[in-house]
C-alpha cells in the first residue's frame, strides 16, 4: 500500500507495472531530460563583444579620460544639432521627439510641480547610466561610434553645463562613478497595487 | 426614410463622389445615391465609421461597375490597393466567370483591398498603435499588434544572429536560432501593453479616438523557449539576483529583470501567431514578461547578463519610471500592468446611425492574471451592468466583453470598469491623480488604467470625454 513516506518508492513501482504492460515504445518512455546541452560554449571573446553595460560602481567603464575643453568640442560635432548649442533641446526636427525631450539640463525643482522637466540634470540618478547610453545609443545618426576619450569628454560638458561638476574636472573611470547626481535620492521602490477608496 | 439614414446617405455620396472625382471621373450624386442605396446596411460591419471608409467607396464603385458604368472607373490596378492587400480586378458578377487561380499572391495570402484598418503611427514613428475600433474577438494580427522600437527595427539575418548568456553563471553559452528551437517549447497566449498607453489622457481627453487612446496594446499567442530552463542549462551562481537583457538594436536596447520572474514564467519567443515572430516584435528572438510593461521584453535579444544588481539602465532610470509630483520621488521597477478595459465599439470617431438596439463590446485585461468580471455603465457611472465574458478567459490576455444596450437616442456617457482575480477594479482618473499626483505633461503619466468615457452625443456621434474636462 502506498504512504506518504514511500511515494517515490511507490511511483517507481507503478511505473515499473505500466511500463510491463505497455507496447514498447523506447521514445516516449524516455520523457523529457531534466537538462540540455543545446548551444555552444561563449567564449571570452564572444562575451567581450556584446557586453557593454556600465554598473553604478564604474564597473565595465573602460579607460581613458576627457575634460570640457574637449567635450565642448564633441558636443558641438556629435549633438548639438539635436540637443541645441544650450542643450535645451531643439523643437521642430523631423521623427523627433518634441525640443523638451531633448533638453540635457536644467530642471532642478520642478519634479514638484504638475509639469516636471526631467533631464540629465534634475532626474537622471547615475553618472554611469549616462555614459552607458550615449557609448550604446548616441549619436542617434552613428550611435556607438564615440570613443571612451570622447564620452568622458562630453560627459565632463554635460554634466559641468549642469552645474553638477567643476569645469576644471577631469572625468574617467575613477572619477566618474563618485560624482553624485541631484536627484540620486529620488526613487523608491514600487508601492502598488493601490488600494483605492 | 428616417433623417438619419438621409443622413449617412449625404456624407456617403459625398464621399464617393469625392474619392471618383480625385479620380478625374466625377458621378452625379443621384448615380452615388443609387450606389449607396444598393449597400448592405453599415450593421453588419458592426461599426460606424463617420466618415465613409474604403470598402464603401470600393464596394460602391463595384456596384457601378454592375449597373455598366465600367468606363467611367479607374483601372483598379491603377488604384493604390491597401497596405496588406493587392489589387485584383472586381468582378461585375463572380458567379459568372472563374475567379483566380491560387498562387498570384505568392503563397503568403493577402487580405481583401476592401479592409483598410492598419496601425496609426505616432509623429516620431516609434510607435504603431493597433486599431482596437476594427477589433473582433481577442488576437490581434501579427501585421496589426503595436510596436514601439527606441532604434528603429533592424533588419536581422538569424543565421548571424546569437544570444549570449554570461555573468554569474557556470556554463556562458551562445544559442544560436536554430539551437533555440531544439529545445522544449511552449505557447501562451498573452497581451503586452506598452506602460506609456494613454497617459496623454491623465489630466483631460486628447486623442480622438481608441486606437490612439488604447492602441499600444495588444495579444498574440507566442511560442518560445522557458527562460528557466535556459538558465538551468547555464547554471546559476550564488548571488544571482539580476538578469540584464539587451538587444541587438540601434538603442542596444537595455533592461533589468528580477531573476525571480526569470525562473518563473519568462520565456524566449520565436515565433507569434503560428509563425515566425515579426520584425518589429524582435525577430529572430525576443524576451516576453508576461502582464509587465512592454518595454521591458527585450527584442532582438542578443545578450542575458546575470548579476547581483540591476545596472540602472537608460530606460530604467531616466524613462519608464513614475514621477509622483506629490513628492518629487520616482518609482522604479514598475513592472506590472494592472487591470484595464476600453469600450471599441462605439467608441471615438464613430457615428450611430439612430436610436436601436447596439451590442457594446471591448477589451479587458489585468498583468495578474485572469479577467473576474467586467461592468459597463452607460449613464457615465452612475450605474454599472455586469457584461458578459468570451470564453475561455485566459490569465494575462485580452479578455473580450459585450453588453446589450437599447439606445433611446439621448446624449449617453458609455464606460466599462474590469476587475482582476486579485480584486483589483480600474480606478477613475480622480483616483489615480489623487494617489500619484496631477500631471500636465500627459505622456510621462506611466500605467494609466483610468476608466475611459466614451460620450455619445444625440445625433450618434462617439467622443472622447473625460470626468475632468
Amino acid at each position: 500500500m502506498c504512504t506518504r513516506s514511500v511515494d517515490r518508492t511507490c511511483a517507481l513501482l507503478i511505473a515499473a507495472a505500466l511500463a510491463a504492460f505497455a507496447a514498447p515504445d523506447p521514445a516516449r518512455a524516455q520523457g523529457y531530460p531534466s537538462k540540455f546541452d543545446f548551444g555552444t560554449p561563449a567564449s571570452t571573446q564572444d562575451i567581450a563583444a556584446v557586453a557593454i553595460a556600465i554598473a553604478p560602481d564604474g564597473k565595465g567603464l573602460p579607460a581613458g579620460k576627457g575634460d570640457y575643453a574637449a567635450g565642448k568640442r564633441v558636443y558641438e560635432t556629435a549633438c548639438a544639432a539635436c540637443h541645441g548649442a544650450n542643450l535645451q533641446g531643439v523643437a521642430g526636427l523631423p521623427n523627433m521627439p518634441a525640443g523638451a525631450a531633448l533638453r540635457l539640463i536644467g530642471g532642478r525643482g520642478t519634479l514638484t510641480t504638475k509639469n516636471p522637466v526631467m533631464t540629465v540634470e534634475s532626474y537622471w540618478p547615475y553618472t554611469t547610466t549616462l555614459f552607458d547610453y550615449v557609448r550604446r545609443a548616441m549619436p542617434f545618426q552613428a550611435p556607438g561610434s564615440l570613443t571612451a576619450d570622447e564620452i568622458y569628454a562630453v560627459l565632463a560638458y554635460i554634466l559641468a553645463q549642469g552645474n553638477i561638476i567643476d569645469k576644471a574636472a577631469v572625468l574617467d573611470a575613477e572619477t566618474l562613478p563618485r560624482v553624485q547626481m541631484p536627484n540620486r535620492d529620488g526613487f523608491i521602490p514600487d508601492p502598488r497595487p493601490e488600494w483605492f477608496k | 426614410m428616417h433623417s438619419t439614414d438621409v443622413e449617412r446617405l449625404d456624407t456617403k455620396s459625398r464621399a464617393i463622389e469625392e474619392a471618383l472625382g480625385r479620380l478625374g471621373q466625377p458621378i452625379t450624386e443621384g448615380q452615388a445615391r443609387d450606389v449607396a442605396a444598393l449597400e448592405d446596411c453599415d450593421c453588419k460591419d458592426g461599426m460606424f465609421a463617420l466618415a465613409a471608409n474604403r470598402r464603401q467607396l470600393f464596394a460602391g464603385t463595384g456596384l457601378v461597375a454592375a449597373v455598366g458604368m465600367t468606363a467611367m472607373l479607374p483601372h483598379p490596378a491603377a488604384a493604390k490597393a491597401p497596405a496588406g492587400a493587392v489589387e485584383y480586378p472586381v468582378q461585375a458578377d463572380p458567379t459568372k466567370e472563374q475567379g483566380r487561380v491560387m498562387g498570384e499572391d505568392g503563397g503568403y495570402g493577402s487580405r481583401s483591398q476592401f479592409e483598410t484598418a492598419v496601425r496609426w503611427a505616432n509623429p516620431t514613428k516609434t510607435a504603431g498603435f493597433t486599431p482596437l475600433q476594427n477589433s473582433y474577438g481577442t488576437i490581434t494580427p501579427s501585421g496589426l499588434h503595436y510596436e514601439r522600437h527606441h532604434g528603429g527595427i533592424p533588419n536581422i539575418d538569424p543565421a548571424k544572429h546569437g544570444l549570449v548568456i554570461h555573468g554569474l553563471v557556470d556554463r556562458p553559452i551562445k544559442y544560436s536560432l536554430a539551437d533555440l528551437k531544439r529545445f522544449p517549447t511552449l505557447s501562451r497566449t498573452y497581451f503586452m501593453e506598452c506602460s506609456g498607453t494613454t497617459g496623454s489622457e491623465i489630466m483631460k481627453a486628447r486623442e480622438p479616438n481608441v486606437q490612439r487612446t488604447h492602441g499600444l496594446v495588444s495579444t498574440s499567442e507566442w511560442t518560445g523557449v522557458p527562460l528557466s530552463t535556459l538558465l538551468k542549462q547555464v547554471g546559476l551562481k550564488p548571488g544571482a539576483a539580476w538578469v540584464l537583457a539587451e538587444g541587438a538594436d540601434a538603442a542596444v536596447m537595455t533592461r533589468s529583470v528580477p531573476i525571480d520572474k526569470c525562473l518563473s514564467d519568462a520565456l524566449i519567443v520565436f515565433a507569434q501567431n503560428g509563425e515566425a515572430m515579426r520584425p518589429e516584435q524582435g525577430y529572430p528572438m525576443r524576451l516576453f514578461l508576461p502582464g509587465w510593461e512592454g518595454n521591458i521584453s527585450i527584442k532582438w535579444l542578443r545578450r542575458l547578463e546575470v548579476s547581483d544588481k540591476p545596472y540602472y539602465t537608460r530606460e530604467e532610470t531616466s524613462k519608464y519610471t513614475d514621477l509622483i509630483t506629490t513628492t518629487g520621488k520616482s518609482r522604479i521597477f514598475t513592472f506590472t500592468m494592472e487591470a484595464k478595459s476600453a469600450i471599441t465599439f462605439p467608441s471615438g470617431e464613430m457615428k450611430l446611425p439612430g436610436a436601436g438596439f447596439y451590442e457594446i463590446t471591448g477589451l479587458a485585461w489585468s498583468g495578474r492574471g485572469k479577467i473576474a468580471r467586467v461592468e459597463v455603465s452607460t449613464d457615465g457611472g452612475k450605474s454599472w451592468n455586469l457584461a458578459s465574458l468570451q470564453e475561455p478567459v485566459l490569465a494575462i490576455s485580452q479578455t473580450r466583453f459585450r453588453f446589450p444596450w437599447i439606445w433611446d437616442g439621448k446624449p449617453a456617457v458609455i464606460q466599462s470598469r474590469a476587475t482582476d482575480e486579485t480584486g483589483y477594479s480600474q480606478p477613475t482618473h480622480q483616483q489615480l491623480i489623487a494617489e500619484r499626483g496631477p500631471l500636465e505633461t500627459g505622456s510621462l503619466f506611466y500605467h494609466m488604467n483610468a476608466i475611459q468615457s466614451w460620450g455619445i452625443a444625440a445625433d450618434g456621434s462617439v467622443t472622447n470625454v473625460h470626468p475632468l474636462g
